[in-house]
């Protein structure tokens, strides 16, 4: 469906110099909604978590909900931003029909939160300063569904339902400063830039953070210049970019094709695009028009919310500790160099670390599993690793299992796919499929017999102090008994056997 | 027991006391205004003050009061003072198990799944809602022409207006369709109407009044208030709908001063009461004038201190009126779309695209008057002339804020004309809507502000013979003055003519409905 | 101030989501005019200094603590429904995004 041109990422880093700006929009994880007493709860049945505030009934009245106001003031303070001594919300007036009122009750030119910055972390530990404009307070719109056509798009539906379930469900919109200097690192710094969002909010407590579910979701405006100029290009704003490799593919396609417009001599469109993850591309939404006159004024059904500098003391003094600070404290009690420690991040395993840890599991142990087992698999199912749902007790049962003896390594991640499959527990895949490591020195003592024998050579540089040779003849007698052996006890018998001190 | 003639004709501080001194039921009551409803509201000479009639719910609650004050005890003695004693709704306040249309088309037949605060109110004070009363539609209009369904008339003479918005809440309780009435005032919707047709109307303070259940129409001047036959009756109907209401942010924490004490401790002496320079004189029709003046007299007999205080604002008041009430109400409407409930309208052809529908719902759905100020109030936010228009307007306000601030300190009540004229005839304005606006020029002050007004009869004009309206101003928060002058000013004034003003009202000529009263 | 002629009125209407025809445009324009030129002293009555009041009485921080109250059943929510399917309110087909 998209044939526009593209340049390769490459060339265009060489002509051109990007500008990125984001608008994260972030779902409060609030009991209620913003403006009304309605549960703020997702996926229940169509149209039930709605009162009639929600359904902008006639002669309804908003009124604030002071938890999504303190969550918005800890935003704030988190991404470093002053807090308004005043501020207050306004109308942002359109006709759509997910919007019950046909007017979004948002903030515009007094939002609670403003001139802030954000330390983002790049993948080799460059650290890039994002200024953030303003975090203000907004509703959320309901949810439509397009019904008929083809393709379940917008385009061709013969109509559409709407649920107002998530209608007024509070968001802080997080809207950053023009960024500048990332270069051919903007796709990774847009990527960074949500993740780090991400976090600081899940850290917060605020939100469930929950990219899949549209918890956490950003609109990406991308523009080129040559270099050398100092003013800015057209830019496109890409709308509802909803995962974090999402925002990083779609910044780098947008540049491809900005470069590509640019190339050919014609000017960018300030226009919405539309982000597909299936080919991994843009499509033209709808161009700025006049009919975006948006006829802001101040909601006259609300009071101004007025932040005490004790209130956001008391506030501030409530904050967890920042994420890069945890980080920091983290590698230290787990002992990660540098380098396991930023692939673990990179990897977005920390968390799950942090609680694998915490259930009992040591943290070599911990990285272990997750490095080595879980991330691979993740990859491989192209979803992010804490989406496979595994379970930090999991993890300590198997590695328990091990120390044991009860199972070898390879058994274990036998067991632990098992578990991914829905199996069970570990201890019921270990006895469905009988795997436990042969214990009993008598089969083992014989298959050691028959395997010395089969490769005489390596026995003898063994006897002559090359310990390092039993392995042919360990892997010898685990082929033998197709696995179920210790290795270790394997390991142990033979140099016992050939009177040889490991 | 009472004769239906006289009962309909008991304020309802007096009815009231008839109920609970066990004279009368509230059933008979309830009933004989159901009866005048019925042989005078409908047919094509009817006054039309209904949109709705809520017989067999209003004789349910008046049968549930009576069974309770019949047994007596304890809970009997806790019944309200007004338990009982039936009252019409204006229909822009949202009721369930009645329509609710806002005199608009886009509304027809829809109900509301949710009571209002203050029909809440009405319903725990157990006083029966006899139905909905007309209006122009949105509340949008000053002589309830612009309602959907038909114009309400006024009872002192049938080929003239009732006022508006609110016309159908004062025509009903004019025409003893109703004791009481709850009525909406923005710019001048409960006090104009009651000036043309001879009753009381009360706009509290912004704020004191919860909105929520009201249909804005412009959310930072609407308040709902009181429309009655007394001063009296309007402070005890004030007392049940007012106080704080966690549902309406604007909604004021304050408790109000007891206002039916004002009302019947009503005293002028050493008072100052300032005459405002320009609400009267030039502008004004001179029968309006003259009784404005033979008040000032009464009250100045009575020992008040007359005082002249100066706006020089409030000539700003009424265009920044008209900014900031279509600004506010382009938005509030914006909801009436075809989508959640309320008319939907396909278009006649092209294509099916719900912005289409939408369009050809808010087409056919909203009248002329409506569609003029959203698209007013369109322009008035429209970016490039926001700062212009809205924004001078929101400036103005605070002009006319201190303009009152400065007179207050030397008056503690205003006075003026509620309107400029009497009730003009049915037809005469309505193709000129400035001529239109310019009634409500008195009482639009209050609404910018925020601070409550009293209008109440102050006699017929000499050249038509029709009720001129006196109108009370008081600071914000002390409604309790507006009473306490009210009612000295109206037992003068009654003393003079021997009795109520609506005494002199022409006798309406039975003419039962042969249809059902029932617009909906 | 410039005066409203009916390109104007068409575009508000638009905006407004009011379908308006020629005449209706013609007449609503004439009329918008003559209320405008009305309203236009306004603009001049303040100067920079007088602040803005949105609120006739000022009030700040009003709250509401972050207690579930009542819901609507889905048939309660869709009972005043032009159209509904699978309980949700239905709407013919969107030509473009917002
Ligand atoms: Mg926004
Ligand atoms: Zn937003």
């Amino acid at each position: 469906m998209n044939t526009e041109a593209i340049l390769s990422f490459e060339e265009a880093m060489e002509k051109y110099d990007p500008v990125l700006g984001f608008e994260v929009h972030v779902e409060l994880n609030t009991k209620t909604k913003m403006f009304s007493s309605a549960p703020n709860v997702f996926g229940d049945e169509p149209n039930t978590n709605v009162n009639e505030v929600d359904l902008g009934m006639p002669g309804v009245l908003p009124v604030v909900n002071k938890t999504a106001v303190e969550s918005s003031i800890k935003i704030g303070l988190a991404l470093n931003c002053k807090i308004a001594e005043s501020c207050r919300f306004a109308r942002k007036n359109y006709f759509y029909p997910d919007t019950p009122k046909n007017f979004q009750t948002s903030q515009y030119d007094e939002p609670i939160a403003y001139d802030g910055y954000l330390d983002v972390e790049l993948s080799d530990g460059t650290v890039f300063r994002v200024e953030i404009e303003r975090a203000h307070m907004e509703e959320d719109a309901g949810k439509l569904t397009h019904m008929g056509g083809a393709t379940g798009r917008i385009h061709g539906a013969d109509f559409s339902l709407v649920d107002y379930n998530r209608a007024g469900v509070p968001l802080v919109e997080i809207v950053t400063k023009p960024i500048e200097g990332a270069g051919s690192r903007a796709p990774e710094l847009a990527k960074a830039y949500v993740a780090a969002v991400r976090e600081i909010v899940k850290n917060l407590g605020v939100s469930d953070a929950r990219m899949e579910r549209g918890n956490v979701r950003c609109d990406a405006n991308v523009s080129l210049r040559p270099h050398g100029r100092e003013r800015f290009g057209i830019r496109s704003e890409t709308k509802n970019v909803n995962s974090l490799r999402a925002v990083e593919h779609a910044v780098r396609y947008e540049i491809q094709r900005h470069a590509a417009v640019l190339d050919a001599g014609n000017p960018v469109v300030q226009e919405t695009r539309h982000w597909h993850e299936d080919t991994r591309t843009t499509t033209s939404g709808r161009p700025k028009s006049d009919a975006d006159d948006y006829r802001y004024f101040p909601e006259p059904d609300l009071v101004p919310v007025v932040a005490s500098r004790e209130w956001v003391e008391e506030l501030r003094a409530t904050l967890p500790e920042p994420p890069a600070a945890r980080r920091k404290r983290l590698q230290a009690d787990w002992g990660y160099s540098d380098l396991e420690f930023r692939d673990v991040v990179n990897a977005g395993v920390m968390d799950e670390i942090e609680e694998t840890i915490a259930a009992g599991a040591s943290a070599s142990v911990a990285r272990k599993w997750w490095m080595g087992e879980i991330v691979g698999r993740a990859k491989n199912a192209d979803v992010d690793p804490g989406q496979l749902g595994v379970q930090p007790a999991t993890i300590v049962e198997l590695a328990r299992m091990v120390e044991e003896g009860r199972i070898n390594n390879k058994m274990a991640t036998e067991v632990l796919d098992g578990v991914l499959a829905g199996e069970g527990t570990p201890a019921d895949i270990v006895e469905k499929r009988g795997l436990a490591v042969v214990s009993d020195d008598g089969p083992l003592l014989e298959a050691i017999d028959a395997a010395l024998a089969a490769q005489p050579g390596v026995a003898d540089k063994i006897r002559g102090g090359k310990v390092q040779a039993v392995g042919a003849i360990v892997g010898g007698v685990m082929k033998a008994t197709r696995g179920q052996a210790d290795a270790g006890r394997v390991k142990e018998l033979i140099l016992e056997k050939l009177g040889v001190t490991a | 027991m009472t004769d239906s003639h006289e009962l309909i004709r008991l304020s309802a501080a007096q009815l009231a006391e008839k109920l609970a001194a066990g004279e009368v039921t509230s059933v008979e009551a309830t009933q004989a205004y159901l009866d005048r409803i019925a042989e005078v509201d409908g047919g094509e000479r009817g006054v039309n003050a209904f949109l709705h009639v809520n017989a067999e719910e209003a004789l349910a609650v008046a049968a549930e009061v009576d069974a309770i004050r019949a047994a007596g005890g304890s809970e009997a003695e806790s019944l309200h003072v007004l338990a009982g004693v039936p009252i019409a709704v204006k229909d822009l306040i949202v009721t369930v198990g009645q329509p609710t249309t806002a005199g608009s088309k886009i509304l027809e037949g829809w109900h509301s799944p949710y009571d209002a605060t203050v029909v809440e109110r009405l319903r725990a004070a157990k006083m029966p809602i006899l139905g909905k009363t007309n209006l122009d539609e949105f509340a949008m209009g000053s002589s309830t022409e612009h309602s959907a369904y038909g114009p309400t008339r006024n009872p002192w003479d049938l080929d003239r207006i009732p006022g508006g918005s609110g016309g159908g809440s004062a025509a009903a309780v004019a025409a003893f369709e109703a004791p009481l009435a709850l009525g909406t005032d923005t710019g001048g919707s409960i006090r104009q109407p009651g000036a043309v047709t001879g009753t009381v109307g009360v706009k509290p303070t912004y704020g004191s009044v919860s909105r929520y259940g009201a249909i804005a129409m412009a959310s930072s001047l609407d308040q709902i208030g009181p429309v009655t036959r007394t001063v009296l009756d309007s402070a005890l109907l004030h007392q049940v709908i007012g106080g704080h209401d966690p549902r309406d942010s604007t909604s004021l924490p304050d408790l109000l001063a007891d206002l039916v004490a004002a009302a019947k401790t009503g005293n002028v002496e050493g008072m100052r009461i300032g005459i405002i320079k320009e609400l009267h004189g030039e502008g004004y029709q001179a029968g309006v004038e003259n009784r404005f003046h033979d008040s000032l007299e009464l009250l100045k007999e009575a020992g008040a201190e007359i005082v002249e205080v100066s706006c020089p604002n409030f000539q700003y008041a009424l265009g920044a009126y008209y900014l900031i009430m279509p600004s506010e109400a382009s938005s509030n409407l914006a909801k009436f779309d075809g989508v959640r409930y309320g008319l939907r309208v396909l278009p006649e052809d092209g294509p099916m695209t719900i912005e289409r529908v939408m369009g050809a719902t808010r087409a056919a759905g909203f009248g002329d008057e409506v569609k003029r100020r959203i698209i007013l109030g369109t322009y008035a936010l429209s970016a490039g002339y926001y700062d212009a228009y809205y924004g001078s307007a929101q400036k103005v306000r605070t002009l006319v804020q201190r303009d009152f601030d400065a007179a207050f300190t030397v008056a503690d009540v205003l006075i003026s004309p509620t309107a400029p004229t009497t009730a003009f005839k049915l037809g005469e304005k309505l193709d000129d809507p400035l001529a239109m606006y310019l009634n409500d020029v008195a009482t639009i002050p209050a609404n910018l502000a925020g601070v409550p007004g009293l209008s109440l009869p102050g006699g017929l004009a000499d050249e038509d013979g029709l009720p001129v309206g006196i109108q009370l101003l008081a600071p914000a928060r002390e409604d309790a003055r507006l009473y306490r002058v009210g009612a000295v000013l109206e037992s003068l004034l009654e003393a003079k003519w021997g009795g109520p003003l609506l005494a002199q009202a022409p006798e309406l000529a039975g003419s039962p409905a042969l249809e059902t009263q029932e617009a909906n | 101030m410039a005066a409203i002629n009916r390109d104007d009125v068409a575009h508000l209407a638009r905006l407004a989501h009011i379908e308006m025809s020629d005449q209706e445009l013609d007449r609503m324009a004439g009329e918008l005019a003559v209320i405008v030129d009305s309203v236009k002293s306004v603009s001049q009555a303040a100067g920079d200094d007088v602040p803005a009041t949105s609120h006739p009485i000022p009030l700040t921080n009003v709250f509401r603590e972050d207690v579930v109250g009542h819901t609507f059943t889905a048939d309660q929510a869709l009972s005043g429904a032009p159209d509904s399917d699978e309980n949700r309110f239905k709407v013919p087909a969107i030509l473009d995004e917002a």
